[in-house]
């Protein structure tokens, strides 16, 4: 009955000409503007390393988060009020696979996106794709997808309608990738905003993601960032589970 | 339609009530509903009809009363029971980006016996659109697509919240069929609906909520006493003559309306018509615009309801 969903639920995906292109596109339009635009070399992690090394895995975070967090956020709220949710409640489809079909799409999304970006990364700017890390940026990318969908359901609960769902999501997200180092090199943001950063998952997603890029020895876990992450996930999960709602508003 | 007298009834209700906050929308209805049975329930905006439907669909809890579906309470619900209902919700958008075979059979596989998807999609009437998306149905097709998706897990029991608000006259006939074929299939529905005429067509048994209490329960033939109500002749006095010298009885009884015409209400018709007719005859006289009739169920219904379906 999963894969019956899931099948379903990823060709909606697919088929969604918003998804599709906010999705997709923007994080590959994102990594080519800023490359374009900035050139040289920063500092991550106490090492010297290009620009594009430094936004291959940033832009990553953006993928996994975009393809998750506002994703997911955007699909659910639309469901709940405009009554599918509802009508599926109807049906003997447990919610478990309602919820569970349209976050796995999420984090295979996720997965393929963050691949496509390494690709990139290596074929247009010379990023090197990470050896004995690679466990580390497969287990990041899973843990971080996986974790941002369930902030994405806790976050659902808090908007009343489709129209307030795509605000209410870049106003979250946009800020945080300014001062999380995604958009902006670490080094050039201040320390104070760095310290608002650091109570929020997105940078510390981006720092573990780079980490697996920039170190060529061991697993490339960073485990304190991906707590840190698991952390907001877990919470994400235990406000969905008290508040998640499957009817509108107003119902 | 004949049953057995104590065939379980597929939906039992009694002394149900629900309020919202201090707002009492159910105060207290009895409803039985046999199974094979097409039940409406009848009933202004806001009289509590949906509240009523979604208590018995398991969506919304109660505060009061037995509630029995299918020999369930719904308020305990398990797959296994939704397996065996149908809804069709008030409103529900439809996945935009599938085709009307894709969404029918990705809820084929919800249930443990679904009906074939391409019969379901013809019983409807969707054959021709089968490939089409959802995004280029008519609102009357995507009502049909509901309905197919409320009868794939050939369920005992369909709930229709309004399945014709907002169609055309073509649309609606057309969905009359379909929940004609319904009732061929021995289905039990429960219908809501604000439209007298769909009732009179389709139910075996309606009941009329207002306020949230059942004010009249019946056949579409008795409801309200309509049954035993009188006949009503209206006409167009002949030029020249007046209401005393009408034959018999009517002399008396009849009264001229604010549209100008002649109204009595007999229980006699054929006796009262043929002494109408000789009268006219014997002074040469026609009676072009003679109408005779009964209440109708929506007469009775206005009645009931009191003013209370134009409120919203």
């Amino acid at each position: 009955m999963f894969a019956h969903q899931f099948r379903s639920d990823l060709a909606r995906f697919w088929r969604n000409p918003q998804s599709r292109y906010f999705t997709l596109l923007m994080p590959i339009v994102f990594l080519v503007i800023f490359a374009t635009i900035f050139k040289g070399h920063t500092v991550a992690d106490g090492r010297r390393i290009t620009i594009t090394t430094f936004y291959v895995p940033g832009i990553m975070a953006l993928g996994i988060i975009s393809a998750t967090f506002v994703n997911l956020t955007q699909t659910i709220v639309t469901q709940r009020e405009n009554g599918e949710f509802k009508r599926l409640r109807g049906t003997p489809l447990p919610a478990s696979i309602v919820i569970g079909s349209r976050a796995v799409v999420g984090v295979v999304v996720a997965v393929a996106m963050s691949a496509l970006l390494l690709v990139i990364g290596k074929l247009v700017y010379d990023v090197r794709i990470p050896q004995s890390t690679m466990l580390g940026l497969v287990v990041s990318v899973v843990l971080g997808a996986g974790a941002f969908s369930c902030v994405a359901f806790a976050i659902s609960t808090r908007i009343s309608s489709a129209e307030a769902a795509a605000p209410a999501i870049n106003i979250t997200v946009l800020p945080l990738y300014f001062i999380s180092g995604v958009f902006v090199p670490e080094s050039q943001i201040p320390k104070l905003l760095r310290n608002i950063a650091t109570v929020f998952p997105i940078r510390h997603l981006a720092q573990a993601l780079r980490a697996t890029i920039i170190q060529t020895h061991g697993s490339g876990i960073r485990v304190t960032d991906l707590l840190v992450v698991l952390a907001w996930g877990v919470a994400g999960l235990l406000v969905a589970a008290r508040t998640f709602q499957w009817s509108p508003r107003g119902d | 339609m004949s049953r057995a007298p104590d065939a379980q009834p597929a939906i039992a209700v009694s002394e149900l009530r629900k309020s919202y906050g201090e707002h009492e929308v159910v105060r207290g209805i009895d409803l039985e509903i046999h199974p094979g049975e097409v039940f409406a329930f009848l009933g202004p905006n806001g009289a509590g009809k949906t509240t009523t439907v979604e208590i018995l669909e398991g969506y919304r809890p109660r505060d009061s009363g037995e509630v029995r579906v299918l020999d369930r309470d719904p308020a305990s619900a398990d797959g296994q029971w939704r397996s065996r209902i149908g809804l069709v919700l008030q409103s529900c958008t439809m996945p935009a980006e599938l085709t009307v075979r894709e969404l029918v059979e990705l809820y084929a596989g919800y249930y443990p016996h679904p009906r074939s998807a391409a019969e379901t999609i013809d019983l409807v009437g969707l054959t021709d659109k089968r490939d089409a998306r959802t995004s280029q149905l008519s609102g009357g097709q995507l009502r049909r697509l509901d309905v197919a998706l409320a009868l794939i897990g050939d369920p005992e029991l369909v709930f229709l919240d309004e399945p014709t608000t907002g169609f055309d006259p073509s649309a609606r006939h057309h969905a009359w069929e379909v929940i004609a074929n319904l009732r061929e299939l021995g289905k039990t529905i429960f219908l809501t609906t604000h439209y007298m005429d769909e009732a009179q067509t389709l139910a075996d048994h309606v009941a009329v909520i207002v306020a949230g209490q059942i004010v009249a329960q019946g056949t579409p033939q008795t409801l309200g006493g309509r049954d035993r109500e009188l006949s009503n002749i209206s006409f167009t006095l002949p030029p020249g003559s007046a209401l005393s010298e009408l034959p018999g009885a009517l002399a008396s009884s009849a009264r001229v309306g604010e549209d100008g015409r002649v109204h009595v209400s007999v229980n006699d018709p054929a006796r009262s018509l043929h002494a109408l007719a000789g009268w006219a005859l014997d002074r040469g006289d026609e009676l072009g615009d003679l109408t005779v009739g009964r209440p109708t169920l929506e007469d009775v219904y206005l009645r009931l309801t009191d003013g209370q379906v134009h409120q919203e």
